[in-house]
Parts: structure tokens; C-alpha cells; sequence
């Protein structure tokens, strides 16, 4: 559990490294992902020593959401004014680009021959 | 006996307390979304961030006090998003054989995403400053935040409606896609995690492993095709 977290961590940081270094509009984590994937495919016997680690994880990825959604608090007077517009915008465009995305999906895999089993 | 209000000063300024209540809120809203048999409407997340924003709005405490203590949970969302390579790799046979449709519906729901927000929101009346701030609000937080700041908008706003656009794509993405017949699960994980990144993604966990894994993959491919697409969007509009 300790070294599954350390490699986890230590994925982070060479992620947020490199995004520095090399000035990447990617976030440190986004790049740790990507390299511990190539970890993964170079040495897949990692990935039965991680898994039940990264399980554990992502079983409550909504909990680590909560900090920041409770930032709400700061833009009460926003929401009060604006609040109705803002969230027709954002509940029109999420709808609509989960609809577009899943249908473009759907669209091009049955073009390509590829459609789901 | 010791007066309340000291042992409060005490707790006030601990991490501990709003860490517990950040943990507890959570456990609270996760039971509700059990009892209710896991129905998407009864979103945990939502319903925690309303219990903790009444309790610090009850207590006159400031968000920055709060986040001193909520920003150790905050903080695991790197080395979960790391672990998303776990679910991917799983999946990656799956993936390689679907990349042009992947890459398809990237492309049409980035594209669909940023624009209709800023489409939605200027016929509404919105200010310069809440569009910018709503641009990026499909990609994952932190990534939102830094494309905010970057092209003019407010991160801390940024980082509500990232929040707030995971909430509603956890709630839509199920009737939604259902109303579509819809029913391959690669394309309905995918589509939620380029839409609703994160909390589309952990509920596409809730719903199926593969469209867990593909959300996942929309999650990460469009925090970076976001990062590219904003500023040049909005360098053309504004």
C-alpha cells in the first residue's frame, strides 16, 4: 500500500516536472498518467501490484471533487445575479457535447467497421 | 469545564475539523445516494458540497479556512488521476482497436462543448469575464483553472463550474444517453469524460468498468485538446 502510493506519487512528480521543464499545457498528473501507462505496457506485472491501490482510489474519486466544489461559497453573489444563465449554459452545452460525442462515436465506429461486440 | 467557544477557536483554526467534516459530508451523501438505490439525480458530490457550504455559511467560516483543511483530500486527485493509467491499460486493446472513432468523437464533443457554452451564455447576457471563466469548463479542474487564468478569466469561478459541469453530465449522461439508444459503453463512457471529465468519469465507474476506462481516456485527451483549443477560440472571438 505504501509503495503502491510512493510509485503513485512518484509518477505525479516527474509528471509535474516534465510539464515544467518542457512548458507543456499539460497538467503534472495528465503526463504521470501517460508515463506510468508506459510503465505498464513495458513491465504489465506492475499492474497486479497497483491494482488494488489505484481501485481504492478511483472507488471514491467523486469524495476528492467535494473541496473544491464547496468554492461555490465565494461566488454566491455571481450565482445570485447570473445564476439562472449560468446554468443553462452549462447544463445545454454538457448535454449536447455528451449527445455530439457519443453519437460522433457511435457514428464513426459503424463507418469503420468497429462497432462495440 | 472548558468554555465552548475556546475549544472552538482551538478547532477553528485545525485542519482536522474541516477534514472531518470534508470525509463525514461525503460518507453522509453517499449513504443518501445508496439509499436512493444510486439514482443519478442524488449526485454525492452535489449533495456534499450543499452540506459543507451551509455548515461554513451556519459557522461564519471563511472558504480559505476551510480549504486548509480540505486540501489534503484535494490534493489525492493527482495521484488519482495517475492511477487512471490502471483502468486504461486494462482497456488498451479495446482502445487501439476503436482510435478513429475515439479521436472522432473528441474532436466533435471538445468542439461542441466549448462552443455552445460560450454561445449559451453570451445570448443569456453573461459578462466577458464569466464567459472566459466558462470556456474551459468541460476540462478537468486542474487544467481549467490554469487555461482560466491564462486567458483572462477567474480561476476560483473556473473551478465552481468545472465542478458544477461534472455534476450535471453525472446526472444527464444516463437518461440522456438512454433517450438516444445509445448503448455501446465505450461511447457513452467517452463522451461523459470529454463532457464532464472527472465526476462524469467516476460515475461512469459507477455504472460499468469499461465505460469507467473510456471516460477516463475522453477525461485526459480532452484536458489537453481544451488546453490547445481555448486560447485559440477565444483569441479569435473576444
Amino acid at each position: 500500500m505504501i509503495l503502491n502510493l510512493t510509485v503513485l506519487l512518484l509518477f505525479q512528480l516527474s509528471g509535474e516536472v516534465l510539464a515544467r521543464a518542457l512548458a507543456l499545457p499539460l497538467p503534472g498528473p495528465v503526463i504521470g498518467m501517460a508515463l506510468l501507462l508506459g510503465l505498464l505496457l513495458a513491465r504489465p506485472a506492475v499492474a497486479d501490484r497497483l491494482r488494488e491501490t489505484a481501485s481504492a482510489l478511483l472507488a471514491h474519486l467523486s469524495l476528492l471533487f467535494v473541496p473544491a466544489g464547496v468554492g461555490i461559497v465565494g461566488h454566491l453573489g455571481l450565482l445570485e445575479q447570473a445564476g439562472a444563465a449560468i446554468l443553462i449554459a452549462l447544463a445545454g452545452s454538457t448535454v449536447a457535447a455528451i449527445a455530439v460525442g457519443a453519437a460522433v462515436f457511435v457514428g464513426v465506429a459503424r463507418l469503420t467497421g468497429r462497432a462495440d461486440d | 469545564m472548558t468554555e465552548f467557544a475556546e475549544i472552538w477557536s482551538y478547532l477553528a483554526q485545525e485542519p482536522l475539523l474541516w477534514l472531518t467534516a470534508t470525509l463525514a459530508a461525503y460518507a453522509v451523501a453517499d449513504a443518501i445516494f445508496r439509499a436512493a438505490g444510486r439514482r443519478p439525480l442524488v449526485n454525492p458530490v452535489l449533495i456534499a458540497v450543499l452540506l459543507l457550504a451551509l455548515l461554513l455559511g451556519a459557522t461564519g467560516t471563511p472558504y480559505g479556512t476551510y480549504f486548509e483543511g480540505a486540501q489534503f483530500v484535494h490534493f489525492m486527485l493527482g495521484p488519482a488521476t495517475v492511477a487512471l493509467a490502471l483502468p486504461l491499460h486494462a482497456n488498451l486493446a479495446r482502445v487501439r482497436q476503436s482510435a478513429l472513432p475515439l479521436l472522432a468523437a473528441l474532436l466533435a464533443g471538445s468542439l461542441t462543448a466549448i462552443f455552445t457554452a460560450l454561445g449559451i451564455g453570451w445570448a443569456l447576457g453573461l459578462d466577458q469575464s464569466t464567459l472566459l471563466s466558462l470556456a474551459p469548463k468541460s476540462a478537468t479542474a486542474p487544467v481549467a483553472l490554469g487555461i482560466s487564468e491564462n486567458i483572462g478569466g477567474s480561476p476560483t469561478l473556473t473551478a465552481v463550474l468545472v465542478i458544477l459541469t461534472g455534476i450535471i453530465g453525472a446526472i444527464t449522461a444516463t437518461p440522456l444517453l438512454n433517450l438516444l439508444r445509445i448503448r455501446d459503453w465505450r461511447a457513452r463512457g467517452f463522451a461523459v469524460g470529454v463532457a464532464a471529465h472527472g465526476i462524469g468519469t467516476a460515475r461512469a465507474f459507477q455504472v460499468n468498468e469499461t465505460a469507467g476506462a473510456f471516460a477516463g481516456i475522453g477525461m485526459g485527451l480532452n484536458a489537453l485538446l481544451t488546453a490547445i483549443l481555448v486560447p485559440l477560440i477565444v483569441g479569435g472571438i473576444f
